[in-house]
């Protein structure tokens, strides 16, 4: 077997050396009973080339993103990628290094670290940020579960524009952990009104920017309102790259920031992994969830860096850590911190005005087409479409004529009668004029 | 009166009838470099053994138990900026809060400081 | 011919005058590196993108004032920048890593290839169910080799790492305590040898911990469990094989008290790879296990994360795993997203993750599993379990093992071997590192006083383990040497940087960068 380098020969000189006859006996303290006699009923070994063509086998099961034009969005977009990130994540030294518990060896994670923190700390206008979370989703629950600590209350509110899966996590955290969540109903036409929502038992207002409909709002009342009763505002960003476009959440008075990061760096792959970013006002760094890493100076006085304020931490705290989580999306936020080096502050922008220029573009000439109506007025890259029928049978329609063509809302909702014919459209940098065309020219013939 | 506990903190009556708590010598000698403190609010009741402040070091964190019951009156807020000094001025400088005790009564069953220097000694 | 070259080709060994620093601060291959936000020069860019087609804005009031702030370097820079700070860092691929209870084993490209395929890398979580039957296909067949490998009848696959696993088992347990009605079951027992992400994780979810000792023989106290366990007793937290590297010899019968007494029987698999493909934790009695991908099946730690924790479950804690699963329908396989679409008996106790989880890193692990096969499999297990056991025999006579007998997938000690030496279990470990080794795992578990925990796995060959063992036995020598312990607070002396000063960096915490003050302004 290619990854085992031991011999029958080094098999036999060890157990030698350990002074035992087989290795049975170091199994010893399993009982005989629940010892397999004979290898699970699995298929054996195979070498590469045969790994490889069952994967390919897999992949043309599907229908790539890359093979169509395709205009998804709801929470994971379509991005390039240029082609120095993924050679550089690649390097082992970096894909094959553990967590950085050991500093002296382990300055470069750290360094990336260090500046990962201080991007996302600066596109989300915030003063601090921490190392990563699995993703933008249950980033946005721990956001919910800091609040609680911060605010000793244990309600929070949850816009109806927050991503239906944002919500239901926190949903699923708040009743198996004991603190209350209170939903506002779908908010497809981005008017809702929070403020009044907010009383003294409150912890925080969680609302989306953009929103999941695609809706652009200036949260700075909002935010007022919340102080005004002791709440704090958590900002949920599920599309950062809106960020080099649009009033980042710190100028908009948030406490607290919960984005997902995959737009950045990292490629669909069906949802995951993805990279949750963190951020929030420095006062409250104590009671902030995951690692952090810090600058320090070693030995002989020179600048360095070092996994910090562990003692929130769970493998210190224990039962009374600020969270359980252990791990953080290292190699994610490499990508995501390459990626943004290599766009700097040019290049952000322009992306951004380049996705939101194809957007408007995308709206505009779906909104030419009979029975389609566009529910946004401000907006990022995304839009709601309602439509003349079932945004699903639309959807799968457009498949059939080889185009991704959205999201239908009823793939969340699929209870509401209400948001059946809404439809989620995206378009970024990597949409053409031409597809867009072709998604337009499809929708008129489908519907 | 000065009054040790079997957790490591101290507890002294002070001329105005309130009580100081803070944590011994031995306590930051355990602990190493202190690099935190989390005081407890102003007002908070506390009850004789319950969690009172924090303590951190880079690799620890450890409860303060509150040595008697009471009110938390004052804190020491010089912590927050200089968590240094529980290290070089334990006794003094380093406390952590004051307490209005509800029962002075409850500081007999304490050690005196002869008596916590030989719990100490056992300790090694 | 050109005479002019020093044509010498043998260095000149050292012996000379002391050497000046150099004057870039480097250290030959080690290069002295500065933050990107050092490096940036406005109108550079590392992107060439084309200008947007038209300017219509339709951001309303929302466009961004200010600037970001963020440096301008070209692709060459970055490319730089980031192999630098790469080779300040030791990984698998530089060398034996044996740092225990982390599995750090070899990680195969192949994986990687394969996670990057298209129609695997660019499908949309949301894409019509229709154009990924690949996908589920693929998920399915992830699913059925974790299940068949542990024996187990259901596995939730979301969760994003082990402690998320952890989470999502320890809710499960509370969701079917709560659908028999017994809310009062709130204390859940937790040895003290725990991650400690078993406490973190059961008070997470409301529940009370209480730590259970460890017996003489590193093993659950059978007896103090017992004592322990009552009518209001949710669960029991175990790691199987422990964090001392000890098979726990009770598990059967820890099972069957739990069962008779109504409670839950939640299994840490951090250390699956000692045992896979040879004993099925199925056949333990437990109720739930999360596996670590990132450990027993390979897939890349990347410096920490993106991890995977799916959880199996037994057939009483199955119905309440979280959504999404997939289901094997008439029509093939149906991806379930909603409790209203779960079908009979099923209650779902929520979402733990957005989309469908982790799915290249099911890539990944499938890939591995499928190389090795379930006959490689047992391999994996039977060369991780004699590799520490080499270990253990080749270093207990020089250092203190924390245990008698063999051990599983790692070799513990502890720092008896120290003792008045002035050497510490840090120190040692440091010194490591100035041998070209990653450290073992340092005082942890917190059972063992000083512990050193050396997980080598199976990817080392007998030859690695020789050269390791031949620096461990020659660092505890040089340590019981009167006057070596100067050196060793000192260590590493060769790295990158020295010891770093962690108070510092926790009393007056730097967290990010920030532009330096202009003079004008820092004179105010």
């Amino acid at each position: 077997m290619r990854y085992l380098p031991l011999t029958d020969a080094d098999r036999r000189a060890m157990l030698q050396a350990i002074g035992v006859g087989s290795l049975d006996s170091l199994y010893r303290d399993v009982p005989e009973g629940v010892r397999l006699k004979a290898p699970v009923e699995l298929p054996r070994h195979m070498g590469e080339l045969e790994v490889e063509r069952e994967f390919e086998a897999f992949a043309s099961g599907n229908l790539g993103t890359a093979s169509v034009p395709s205009f998804l969005g709801a929470g994971a977009y379509r991005h390039h990628i240029p082609a120095s990130v993924d050679h550089l994540i690649q390097r082992g030294e970096f894909l094959t290094s553990y967590t950085p518990y050991q500093p002296e060896v382990s300055q470069g994670t750290l360094q990336y670290l260090f500046e990962f923190q201080t991007q996302v700390a600066l596109i989300t206008g915030m003063e601090v940020a921490n190392a990563s979370m699995y993703d933008g989703a249950s980033a946005s629950a721990e956001a919910v579960a800091m609040a609680n600590r911060l605010t000793q209350r244990k309600k929070a509110i949850l816009s109806g524009g927050l991503h239906p899966h944002y919500r239901e996590i926190c949903v699923t955290r708040g009743r198996w952990g004991d603190f209350e969540t209170v939903l506002a109903p779908p908010d497809p036409r981005g008017g809702e009104e929070l403020a009044s929502m907010i009383d003294d038992k409150t912890s925080c207002v969680v609302v989306a920017s953009p929103s999941f409909f695609g809706h652009l709002r200036d949260y700075s009342a909002l935010a007022n309102a919340c102080h005004a009763k002791g709440a704090l505002l958590v900002v949920a960003v599920g599309e950062v790259v809106s960020l080099g476009l649009v009033k980042p959440p710190g100028e908009m008075g948030a406490d607290i920031v919960a984005a997902e990061g995959q737009s950045i760096g990292i490629p669909l792959s069906f949802g995951g992994p993805y990279l949750g970013l963190f951020a929030a006002r420095e006062k409250f760094v104590r009671q902030m969830p995951g690692r952090l890493c810090g600058e320090t100076v070693d030995a002989e006085g020179r600048r360095g860096w070092v996994l910090t304020l562990s003692t929130r931490e769970q493998h210190i705290r224990r039962e009374k850590a600020t969270s359980n989580i252990c791990t953080n999306s290292s190699l994610c936020a490499l990508a995501f911190t390459i990626h943004l080096s290599l766009l700097g502050e040019a290049g952000l922008t322009r992306l951004a005005a380049l996705n939101h220029a194809n957007a408007v573009e995308l709206a505009e000439r779906l909104a030419a087409v009979k029975g389609v109506e566009v529910l946004n007025k401000a907006f990022f890259n995304e839009v709601t479409l309602k439509l003349p029928k079932p945004a699903a049978e639309v959807v799968e329609a457009l498949a059939a004529r080889r185009i991704l063509g959205g999201v239908p809302l009823s793939r969340f909702y699929p209870e509401s009668p209400a948001l059946a014919d809404l439809m989620l459209v995206a378009a970024t940098e990597m949409n053409t004029e031409a597809e867009i065309e072709a998604l337009a020219e499809a929708l008129e013939e489908v519907l | 009166m000065l009054k040790f506990t079997q957790d490591h903190e101290w507890i002294r009556l002070e001329a105005d009838g309130s009580a100081t708590v803070g944590i011994t010598q031995y306590a930051q000698e355990q602990l190493g470099d202190v690099v935190f403190v989390e005081l407890p609010a102003l007002g908070k009741e506390v009850a004789k053994g319950g969690d009172a402040a924090v303590v951190e070091s880079v690799k620890a964190a450890s409860e303060v138990y509150a040595p008697a019951s009471g009110k938390v009156v004052a804190v020491n807020d010089k912590l927050t900026s200089e968590p240094a000094l529980v290290n070089s001025s334990p006794m003094a400088e380093g406390w952590f809060f004051k307490l209005d005790l509800k029962d002075k009564g409850e500081l007999a069953s304490l050690m005196d400081e002869a008596a916590y220097g030989k719990f100490c000694e056992g300790l090694h | 011919m050109d005479l002019s070259q020093d044509r010498k080709s043998r260095p000149t060994l050292a012996g000379g005058p002391a050497l000046p620093p150099s004057i870039s601060g480097n250290r030959g291959l080690q290069i002295e590196e500065p933050l990107i936000f050092e490096q940036g020069q406005e109108g550079r860019t590392g992107v060439d993108l084309p200008e947007p087609r038209r300017s219509a804005e339709r951001l309303g009031a929302m466009r961004r004032a200010g600037k970001i702030g963020l440096p301008g370097l070209s692709e060459p820079q970055v490319v730089r920048h980031y192999t630098r700070l790469s080779q300040k860092n030791y990984g698998i691929d530089s060398g034996l890593y044996p740092l225990g209870s982390c599995t750090m084993k070899h990680n195969p490209r192949l994986n990687e290839k394969v996670a990057r395929l298209a129609g695997l890398a660019d499908l949309h979580p949301l894409q019509p169910v229709s154009t990924v039957k690949g996908a589920l296909a693929l998920i399915d067949q992830l699913a059925h080799w974790l299940k068949t490998l542990t024996g187990m009848p259901a596995v939730a696959l979301s969760p994003g790492a082990g402690a998320h696993g952890e989470l999502c088992g320890m809710i499960a347990i509370r969701a079917a305590l709560e659908a028999r009605g017994e809310r009062a079951r709130r204390r859940v027992l937790v040895p003290e040898s725990a991650h400690g992400t078993n406490p973190a994780t059961g008070a997470e979810c409301g529940f009370t911990i209480e730590a259970i000792p460890a017996n003489a023989r590193g093993r659950v106290d059978l007896a103090a469990f017992k004592q322990k366990l009552g009518p209001d007793v949710a669960a029991l937290m175990v790691t199987n094989p422990n964090t001392c590297g000890l098979f726990e010899p009770d598990m059967v019968e820890l099972a069957a008290h739990l069962h008779e007494s109504g409670a839950y029987f939640y299994c840490d698999g951090a250390n699956f790879n000692a045992i896979v493909g040879r004993v099925r934790p199925g056949d333990l009695g437990i109720d739930c296990m999360h596996i670590n991908l990132h450990k027993t099946f390979s897939t890349p730690h990347g410096g920490g994360g993106p991890g995977s924790g799916p959880v199996v479950f037994s057939a009483a804690l199955a119905p309440f795993a979280p959504l999404p699963w997939i289901v094997h329908g008439a029509d093939g396989l149906r991806l379930v997203e909603h409790a209203e679409a779960a079908g009979a008996g099923s209650k779902p106790f929520g979402r733990l993750k957005g989309f469908h989880g982790q799915m290249g890193m099911f890539i990944r692990a499938l890939a591995y599993m499928m190389s090795h096969g379930a006959d490689g499999l047992a391999q994996v297990a039977a060369d991780a379990v004699l590799n520490a056991n080499y270990l253990l025999a080749r270093l207990g006579d020089v250092l203190t093992p924390a245990f008698a007998g063999p051990c599983m997938h790692e070799a513990l000690f502890d720092d008896r071997f120290l003792k008045d030496s002035g050497v510490s279990t840090l120190d040692f470990a440091k010194a490591m590192i100035d041998e070209g080794f990653h450290p073992m795992t340092m005082y942890f578990p917190l059972v063992v006083h000083g512990a050193l925990l050396m997980e080598p796995t199976e990817t080392e060959s007998k030859e690695s383990l020789d050269q390791f063992i031949a620096v461990v036995r020659g660092l505890a020598e040089r340590a019981k040497q009167p006057g070596s312990a100067e050196a060793f607070h000192g260590a590493p002396y060769f790295t990158p940087r020295r010891r770093l000063d962690e108070t510092a960096a926790a009393r007056k915490p730097v967290l990010r960068w920030r532009p330096p003050q202009p003079a004008s302004r820092a004179a105010e």
